[in-house]
C-alpha cells in the first residue's frame, strides 16, 4: 500500500534538485548577459593607470567620477545632446499626430484600399535604413538639408510611422466603439464623444508609441552617419563614435570611453523598461495572445 | 472622411522613402564617374550597372558572406532564444526575474554604446578576452581578433546574438505563459519524457512564435550594418570585411558611384522584400 507513495516521492526530490541546479544556471545566464553592462559602468568610473594594468579591476573602488566630468567637459557633448534632443522631439511629436490620425482611420473606419494601405505600412517597416540610405543622402543634399535636424527628423518621423501606426492601430481597437455610441446617445457630437471619451484612454497607447519614436530617434546610427556629415552637426551616438576615434588617435583612454557611452545609454534603459512588452506585443502580433 | 487621416502618413512616407526608392531605380540605370564628380550630368547605361554587378565576383563574395553571417546569426540567436525561454519557464519566480531583468539591460543598450563597451573587451592590449583566455592557458595575449576576417565575424555574430536573444527569448517565453503546468503533468503521468514534452507538447504551441521571431532576425540580421562598421573603425580590415550595408555605403559615400551603389541597393531591398512577405502575411491574417 505505501509503495505508490514512496514511489511518487522520490522523483519530487530529484525533481527539485533539477530545479535548483536550473535555477543557478538562470542566474549564471544573467550574469553573463548583463555583463557588458556592468563593465561599461564599472570601467567609467576607473583611471586609466588601473585599466592598463594586466589583472582588470572587477569593482569601481578608488574610482572617481573625473572621466564623467571630462566627457560633460566636451564642447561636442553638449551640442550633440542638443541636436539629439531637438531631432528626438520633432521626431517625437511628429510621429504621435501622424501616426494617431492613419491608426484612427484604419481601427474605427472600413475605406478603399484600408487593406493596401495596411500591407504597404507593414512591408515599408521592413524595408532596411542600408537599403536606402545613398539615395536619402543624395535627395537631402539636393534640397540642401543635409546637417539640417529637419531634415534628419523628417527621414527618422517616416522610419517609425508605420510602426507606431501599427502599434496605435491596437489601442484604438482596444477602446470599445459602444462606449462612444453610449455617448452619442447622451446626447455628445461624434467629434466630442470621441475627445471625451476615446482620447483619454488612448493616453497609455500615445505614451508607448511616443517612446518608441524616442528610442528610434535617439538611438540611431545608420542614417545620422550619412546625412549629418559636419562635425557641427553630430547627433549623440555619432559624437560618441567620433569621441572614440578622437581617443584612438592618442592611446584610447577607455575610461572615458565608457564615460560617454554610459551617459548616452542610461537615460535610454529607463526609458526602455518602461515601453518594452508593447515593442515586442506589437511585433510579434498575434503569434502571442496575451 | 477616413482617407483625409491618412493623408499625413502617406505623404511623410513618399517624401522620406518613396522618393528615395524612385531615385534609386533611375539611378541604378546611370553611369556616375569621374566626370560627374565635376558636375556632369550622369550617362544612361541601361542595365550595364547591374551585369556590371551580377559578373562582379567581389559583389556575390559580399553577398554570401552576409546571407552567411544572417543565417548563423539568425539560427544561433532563435536557438538560444528558446534555451533561455525554456529555462525562463522552468525555474521560480526569483531567477526568472534575475534573468528577464539581465535581458532588458542588453536590449536596451543603445547599439554604439554596446559596441564601444564590446571593443573594450575584445581590445587586444588589455582587453578582458584575452586576459581570461590567458588564465584559461590560451596564449592570446596581445592577439587581435579584429585582423582577421575570420575571428572579426566571430566577434561580430557574439554582439549580434547578445543583442538579439532578448527579444527572442521574451517573446518565446511569452508564449510558453501560454502553456498549462497541468497539461505538462499530465503528459508527464502519462510516462512522457522530457524530449516527448518538448516535442509533442512545447514546441508544436510555441511554432508560431519561433517562426515569426526567427523570420525577423533573418531580415534584420541581413541588414547588420552599425556593428560591423565600428567593428571596422576599431581595427577590422574594411575591404575584407564588408557586408552588403557597410558595401553600398562604401560605394556610395566614398566611391561617389551612385550607380552602382543604387543597384546593390536595389538588390538588398529586393531580398528583404522576398523574405519579409511571409511575415506581412501573417500578420495581415491577423489583421483581418
Amino acid at each position: 500500500m505505501r509503495t505508490p507513495f514512496l514511489a511518487a516521492k522520490q522523483p519530487r526530490s530529484r525533481r527539485s534538485g533539477r530545479r535548483a541546479l536550473l535555477s543557478v544556471v538562470a542566474v549564471a545566464v544573467a550574469v553573463v548577459w548583463a555583463f557588458p553592462v556592468y563593465w561599461m559602468i564599472n570601467s567609467a568610473f576607473l583611471d586609466t593607470v588601473t585599466l592598463q594594468r594586466t589583472t582588470p579591476t572587477f569593482l569601481p573602488f578608488g574610482g572617481s567620477l573625473d572621466n564623467f566630468a571630462t566627457v560633460l567637459d566636451d564642447a561636442g557633448f553638449l551640442r550633440a545632446l542638443g541636436i539629439s534632443l531637438t531631432v528626438t522631439l520633432i521626431t517625437v511629436a511628429a510621429a504621435i499626430v501622424i501616426a494617431f490620425l492613419g491608426a484612427l482611420a484604419i481601427s474605427r473606419f472600413r475605406f478603399r484600399g484600408r487593406r493596401s494601405f495596411v500591407l504597404a505600412l507593414l512591408l515599408i517597416q521592413m524595408l532596411p535604413a542600408e537599403g536606402l540610405f545613398i539615395a536619402q543622402y543624395k535627395m537631402m543634399s539636393s534640397v540642401g538639408l543635409l546637417n539640417n535636424v529637419l531634415g534628419l527628423a523628417l527621414l527618422y518621423t517616416a522610419a517609425v510611422v508605420p510602426f507606431t501606426v501599427w502599434m496605435l492601430r491596437g489601442f484604438v481597437a482596444g477602446v470599445p466603439i459602444e462606449l462612444e455610441e453610449a455617448a452619442m446617445v447622451d446626447g455628445l457630437s461624434r467629434s466630442k464623444a470621441f475627445l471625451r471619451i476615446t482620447f483619454p484612454l488612448l493616453a497609455p497607447g500615445l505614451v508607448a508609441s511616443g517612446v518608441y519614436a524616442f528610442l528610434q530617434a535617439w538611438n540611431e546610427f545608420t542614417v545620422a552617419l550619412v546625412v549629418m556629415t559636419e562635425e557641427q552637426s553630430r547627433t549623440l551616438p555619432l559624437w560618441l563614435r567620433g569621441f572614440v576615434q578622437a581617443s584612438a588617435t592618442r592611446e584610447t583612454d577607455w575610461g572615458q570611453v565608457m564615460a560617454a557611452s554610459t551617459v548616452v545609454a542610461v537615460p535610454v534603459i529607463i526609458f526602455f523598461l518602461i515601453v518594452q512588452g508593447r515593442m515586442s506585443s506589437g511585433l510579434v502580433g498575434g503569434a502571442v495572445k496575451g | 472622411m477616413p482617407a483625409v487621416l491618412v493623408v499625413p502618413t502617406l505623404l511623410v512616407l513618399l517624401a522620406a522613402l518613396g522618393y528615395p526608392v524612385g531615385w534609386q531605380i533611375v539611378t541604378s540605370f546611370q553611369h556616375f564617374g569621374m566626370m560627374q564628380q565635376f558636375g556632369q550630368p550622369p550617362e544612361w547605361v541601361g542595365l550595364s550597372n547591374y551585369t556590371a554587378l551580377l559578373t562582379d565576383p567581389n559583389l556575390w563574395v559580399i553577398v554570401g558572406r552576409s546571407i552567411a553571417f544572417c543565417l548563423v546569426c539568425a539560427l544561433v540567436t532563435v536557438a538560444v532564444g528558446l534555451a533561455l525561454a525554456m529555462l525562463m519557464y522552468a525555474v521560480g519566480r526569483g531567477p526568472r526575474v534575475v534573468l528577464q531583468v539581465a535581458l532588458l539591460l542588453a536590449w536596451a543598450m543603445p547599439v554604439v554604446a554596446s559596441m564601444t563597451v564590446w571593443t573594450w573587451i575584445v581590445n587586444w592590449r588589455n582587453g578582458l578576452l584575452n586576459w581570461a583566455l590567458e588564465r584559461l592557458g590560451v596564449d592570446a595575449q596581445g592577439h587581435n581578433w579584429l585582423v582577421d576576417p575570420i575571428s572579426f565575424f566571430v566577434v561580430a555574430a557574439v554582439i549580434v546574438v547578445w543583442m538579439s536573444v532578448p527579444f527572442v527569448a521574451l517573446s518565446i517565453y511569452a508564449g510558453l505563459t501560454q502553456l498549462s503546468p497541468e497539461v505538462l503533468e499530465a503528459a508527464e503521468i502519462d510516462g512522457a519524457g522530457g524530449w516527448q514534452r518538448l516535442r509533442h507538447i512545447i514546441l508544436p504551441l510555441v511554432a508560431p512564435v519561433i517562426s515569426i521571431v526567427l523570420l525577423l532576425q533573418l531580415i534584420w540580421d541581413l541588414r547588420v550594418f552599425t556593428q560591423v562598421k565600428l567593428l571596422q573603425d576599431a581595427g577590422g580590415v574594411a575591404n575584407d570585411t564588408h557586408l552588403l550595408g557597410t558595401y553600398i555605403y562604401q560605394l556610395g559615400t566614398g566611391a561617389g558611384d551612385f550607380g552602382m551603389a543604387s543597384a546593390v541597393s536595389i538588390l538588398m531591398l529586393v531580398i528583404t522584400v522576398a523574405v519579409s512577405w511571409y511575415y506581412v502575411r501573417s500578420l495581415m491574417k491577423e489583421e483581418s
